[in-house]
């Protein structure tokens, strides 16, 4: 897969369709790419976040260390970040993320990633514009369990 | 020191004064005879006097005298010579003369800057002997720089001086005498007008000197000063920047520069003008002559060849007179300039030097405990920093030192190790005053690291081993003309006050490291740096390193064995991709274009980087490979997607470090290269342009740089040119490339080049680390890993060590106490770079350590997290500069103090 494609790829990611292609190329020439083998893992729960993932291809689970043991929470499949909020927020990896099946990934490191929020405000602004949605969507549903959490004990 | 300069220098080098003065005064006799020597040339033989008729002769070298008592004797009646030959043997004795002063001349002259140098180097010596022996409240005062210019700079002129300390006035002195006394003879009244003249000159110049001295003495502070600023600019350059300040600084330095402008400027104004009244005073001599003696003349009262002697032999007066003069203006200047320096240095509380003196013999371990007793510090400004605190720590004890921010735990620390003296109360170690104890107990039996870990250039096996560095303890043994070069170095040191120790000895101190001598030293080095955790770092160092293969013959030898490790390593560990080795017949996709057309390391500067895409005969291979149009091609997709990503950005934008091809600086030229070549078939662009774009393809790697450029067919002709590169490679070139030998080691190459003979995978996750891991458990398994250590220990630290890094330098000046295997060890928060849960695993580490070999030493420990202190026997706890709490971990803890609030 060349760099062409890997910018039709982030293009297809909700936080990147906004942003202009040139910029999407750059952050894309400045990560690398990564390929993982079944069972292999991109980061664990508790490390410190330094980057984040898109993935190319493969797919990976989402795992969640409780006290019964691993849980698996969620998968990530083809056009999807995973460990963006580690590297947005300065906190330590939330879940354990792990390749299902060969797995092929953007790693857009930190630094790379903060440094391209910091040049160029439109892309953070269509940033801070999905992460603003993300949020309307979270805050919708709290506030849906919320209410049925009240009407359950009434 | 002493602080008079003529009496330092008289007591230093008196014998040699008297001895340079007994050599002019003999070499006066020579110089006198080669005055008198043409008047009888001229006289007899050439005029005849003597010689009056043909045939006569005259006797030649007869010695005869009148003596009071014997009469005319007779020591020796000369031979007799005809005119010509009288002629040729005066003129043969006159030669002589003119070899004998000359040689005089050079024999003073040596003598008297040898002499010199020896006092110069003296006074050096002393200075920095000084420096050693400060108290260390001092440095908080001087600055290095200014240190350094006095050392340097400004004792320099002494050594020109002190040869003519003395000579110079006896000689000077004696011939104005002698010219005065002639023209007193001549004429009394003359006599009396030169000498008031004289008078005058030796009341008024020295006078207005005094000013040039005074502006000298500015000028040699200003410049001090300088030198001090632009050391601290250097010094401070990071703060500099981070607030904007350099203008500051500019405005500071221009100011000091004017300053030292208009003393400059000052000083010549006045050197000149005294110049102006000296000469004037000079010449307004022989008018006065010309008037008063021409008055006296016409008179009748002074004849007219007198008049002539007096006005030549003033001609005499003036130059002696004159350098007389500067002599002494020498001699204040450097007066000055010896004053200061000395002022400088002479300081209350120096350390004695029998403190430091040199001791080969093993120093006893110290078993008594260290005890304070009332000990109160106080800072530069007077405020106390403890408040009269007694301890007691025995030998063996395991001391965690805890306390609240300036609390006094470190001053603490660093008073147990004479780094800060105590106001008042004492720290003694078995009764006796710590300051008292000499460096060669203290410094052996005692060992300290702190934050501020201070390393000079070198490698890092110097600075590992500058803990057991104390005397000169292995003879080193000269023959032939290094002896003869030894024997005089010791020579010189001797005269000159110098000590003669031998720095070419082994100073390490092997034995009390646990070690028999220098080969088996890393045994004891390598578990120190474990618990350290620096072995790693230095490891890593060492693959990263070049390596000398004299030097390391068995790692050249088993390199093949190496790479078939690691290729096993990875293949078993189902990791293959992880590296991919280079092979002679195929293309290497992690490599760049540029590797796999070369196939080598380049050694030589014609095809290295930017010369290769210029070299005729690899332009030549590309030609006849068909791949110069292909490559050619490729730099324009380059240097097009290179400048659509990276036009936008700053010139100094961090992403430039991932852009392989060109340099931020260049991005601009190739705009308009591109421009420029925009529709041109290939055929018409010139040769150089074709250069400058085909440069680009050679750094182009196709899963790292992802532009698709790369075809099977591409590949393949790449392989076929490279061995068409090799098998034509001309004789001259031969030198400049070492081509990738999977059965040789190669030294153009780093050691983890050498190892992995290949590239890293690029689409690898951490590629680079997982491969420094499986290489680590690889050398370990050969038996390699110290012999890596040993390359690593070699790496040069920079100056300060700013090669390394700050928790690196940390862990090497901890590395380096823990290597003394001291009696007591106190560790004043030395890993404060660290983070917290590294920090720990090394307090573990260290306490574990300490007790190999069965040693148990005492350990003082500022710990900079209060819970590792339950690692420890006993807590004391500094709040506010008092020792406010003393007890074991649990019953600490369990009280609702301090401590408690500390652990929380």
């Amino acid at each position: 897969m060349l760099l062409n494609d890997e910018v039709g790829m982030l293009r297809r990611v909700p936080l990147f369709s906004n942003v202009e292609p040139a910029k999407l190329k750059l952050l894309a020439f400045t990560s690398d790419r990564v390929s993982y083998g079944a069972g292999q893992i991109l980061f664990r729960q508790g490390d410190e976040g330094d980057a984040a993932y898109v993935v190319l291809s493969g797919k990976a689970d989402i795992i969640v260390d409780s006290p019964g043991g691993q849980v698996k929470v969620a998968e990530v499949e083809p056009n999807e970040i995973v460990g963006e909020i580690a590297i947005l927020c300065d906190v330590s990896r939330t879940a354990t993320v792990q390749a299902s099946m060969p797995l092929e990934a953007l790693r857009i490191r930190k630094d790379h990633f903060l440094r391209l929020l910091r040049e160029f405000p439109e892309m953070t602004i269509e940033i801070i514009r999905v992460l603003a949605d993300r949020l309307g969507h979270t805050t919708a549903e709290l506030s849906e369990a919320r209410s049925q959490e009240r009407q359950a004990k009434h | 020191m002493e602080q008079s300069l003529a009496r330092y220098i008289w007591t230093h080098t008196w014998k040699q004064q008297l001895w340079i003065l007994a050599v002019v005064a003999a070499s006066m006799i020579p110089f006198y005879m080669s005055f008198n020597l043409p008047k009888l040339i001229v006289n007899g033989p050439i005029q005849g006097q003597g010689f009056e008729t043909p045939g006569t002769t005259q006797p030649f070298l007869r010695l005869a005298y009148d003596l009071p008592v014997f009469g005319e004797t007779v020591f020796f009646s000369g031979i007799s010579l005809d005119r010509e030959q009288t002629l040729f043997a005066l003129s043969m004795v006159f030669l002589l003369l003119v070899v004998v002063n000359g040689l005089f001349k050079l024999y003073i002259n040596t003598y008297k800057g040898r002499l010199g140098e020896r006092m110069l180097r003296r006074i050096r010596f002393e200075l920095v002997d000084l420096v050693l022996r400060f108290p260390p409240h001092q440095f908080r005062r001087v600055k290095s720089a200014e240190i350094a210019t006095m050392v340097k700079d400004e004792v320099e002129p002494l050594g020109g001086f002190i040869g003519d300390a003395f000579v110079q006035p006896a000689l000077l002195g004696g011939q104005a005498l002698t010219a005065m006394l002639f023209i007193m003879l001549q004429n009394f009244w003359l006599g009396l007008v030169a000498l008031v003249i004289v008078m005058i000159q030796l009341g008024i110049i020295p006078r207005m000197r005094r000013r040039l001295i005074e502006l000298g003495r500015q000028r040699q502070l200003t410049a001090r000063q300088l030198s001090g600023r632009v050391g601290e600019i250097v010094e401070g350059i990071g703060a500099v920047h981070i607030h904007d300040t350099s203008n500051y600084e500019r405005a500071d330095i221009a100011a000091r520069l004017g300053r030292i402008f208009k003393i400059r400027y000052d000083l010549y104004q006045w050197k000149f003008l005294v110049k102006f009244i000296n000469n004037f005073l000079a010449q307004v001599t022989p008018f006065l002559f010309y008037l008063i003696g021409g008055y006296l003349a016409l008179q009748g009262r002074l004849d007219v060849g007198q008049l002539v002697a007096v006005i030549g032999a003033y001609k005499d007066l003036p130059g002696p007179m004159k350098d007389l003069i500067d002599w002494d203006q020498a001699r204040q200047d450097v007066q000055v300039k010896y004053a200061q320096v000395v002022e400088q240095f002479s300081i209350d509380h120096i350390v004695d030097s029998r403190i430091q003196a040199v001791s080969s013999e093993s120093v006893p371990a110290l078993d008594g405990p260290i005890a304070a007793v009332n000990l109160s510090l106080v800072d530069d400004s007077g405020a106390r920093l403890l408040e009269r605190v007694s301890v007691q720590i025995k030998p063996g004890e395991k001391v965690a030192v805890v306390g609240t921010a300036a609390g006094g735990a470190e001053v603490f620390a660093e008073a147990v190790a004479r780094l800060i003296w105590p106001e008042s109360g004492r720290i003694a170690i078995g009764g006796t005053d710590l300051l008292q104890l000499p460096e060669s107990v203290v410094g052996r039996r005692m060992a300290y690291a702190s934050s501020d870990a201070f390393l000079s250039q070198g490698t890092l096996r110097d600075n590992l081993l500058y803990s057991l560095k104390h005397a000169p303890l292995t003879p080193t043994v000269y023959d032939g003309e290094l002896e003869t070069q030894r024997n005089w170095e010791v020579g010189e040191a001797r005269k000159a006050g110098n000590p003669d120790f031998d720095l070419n000895s082994d100073w390490v101190d092997y034995a009390a490291a646990g070690a028999k001598g220098p080969d088996d030293i890393l045994l004891v080095i390598r578990p120190v740096l474990e618990a350290v955790a620096l072995s790693r770092d230095i490891l890593d160092l060492g693959l990263r390193a070049s390596v000398d293969p004299s030097r390391h013959p068995e790692i050249v030898d088993r390199i093949v064995e190496l790479r078939l490790a690691l290729r096993e390593r990875v293949a078993a560990e189902g990791v293959s991709g992880l590296v991919v080795p280079f092979e002679p017949g195929a293309y290497n996709q992690q490599a760049t274009v540029g590797e796999n057309l070369l196939f080598g390391t380049a050694t030589g500067p014609e095809l290295a980087d930017k010369a290769l895409a210029s070299n005729p005969y690899f332009l030549s291979v590309l030609k006849s490979a068909g791949l110069d149009e292909v490559l050619y091609n490729m730099g324009l997709e380059i240097a097009g997607n290179a400048i659509e990503l990276f036009s936008d950005l700053p010139p100094d934008h961090p992403f430039f470090q991932q852009l392989a091809f060109m340099t931020a600086d260049e991005i601009p030229g190739y705009k308009v290269l591109l421009q420029k070549l925009k529709g041109r078939s290939y055929a018409t662009v010139s040769e150089q342009d074709r250069a400058q774009i085909i440069m680009l393809s050679f750094a182009y790697i196709e899963p790292r740089h992802r532009f698709g450029l790369l075809t099977e067919d591409l590949m393949a002709r790449i392989v076929e040119a490279r061995s068409r590169f090799h098998e034509g490679l001309p004789k001259e070139l031969a030198g400049a490339i070492e081509r990738y030998d999977p059965m040789r080691f190669s030294t153009a190459a780093s050691l983890m080049d050498n190892v992995l003979f290949g590239r890293i995978g690029h689409n690898q996750p951490d590629g680079p680390e997982r491969i420094r891991a499986i290489v680590r458990e690889i050398l370990d398994e050969l038996g390699l890993y110290d012999e890596v250590l040993d390359i690593g220990l070699e790496f040069n630290v920079g100056v300060g060590g700013r090669r390394l890094t700050g928790a690196q330098r940390q862990k090497l000046d901890l590395a380096r106490a823990l290597l003394k295997r001291a009696d007591f060890l106190i560790l004043n928060r030395p890993l404060s770079a660290l983070d917290q849960r590294a920090q720990d695993q090394i307090v573990r580490n260290v306490l574990e350590e300490a007790k190999r070999d069965g040693r148990n030493p005492a350990i003082i420990w500022v710990l900079a997290n209060p819970a590792m202190s339950q690692l420890f026997d006993r807590v004391i706890v500094f709040h506010g500069g008092e020792l406010v709490e003393d007890g074991t971990h649990e019953t600490l803890a369990a009280r609702n103090g301090i401590f408690k609030g500390l652990l929380s």
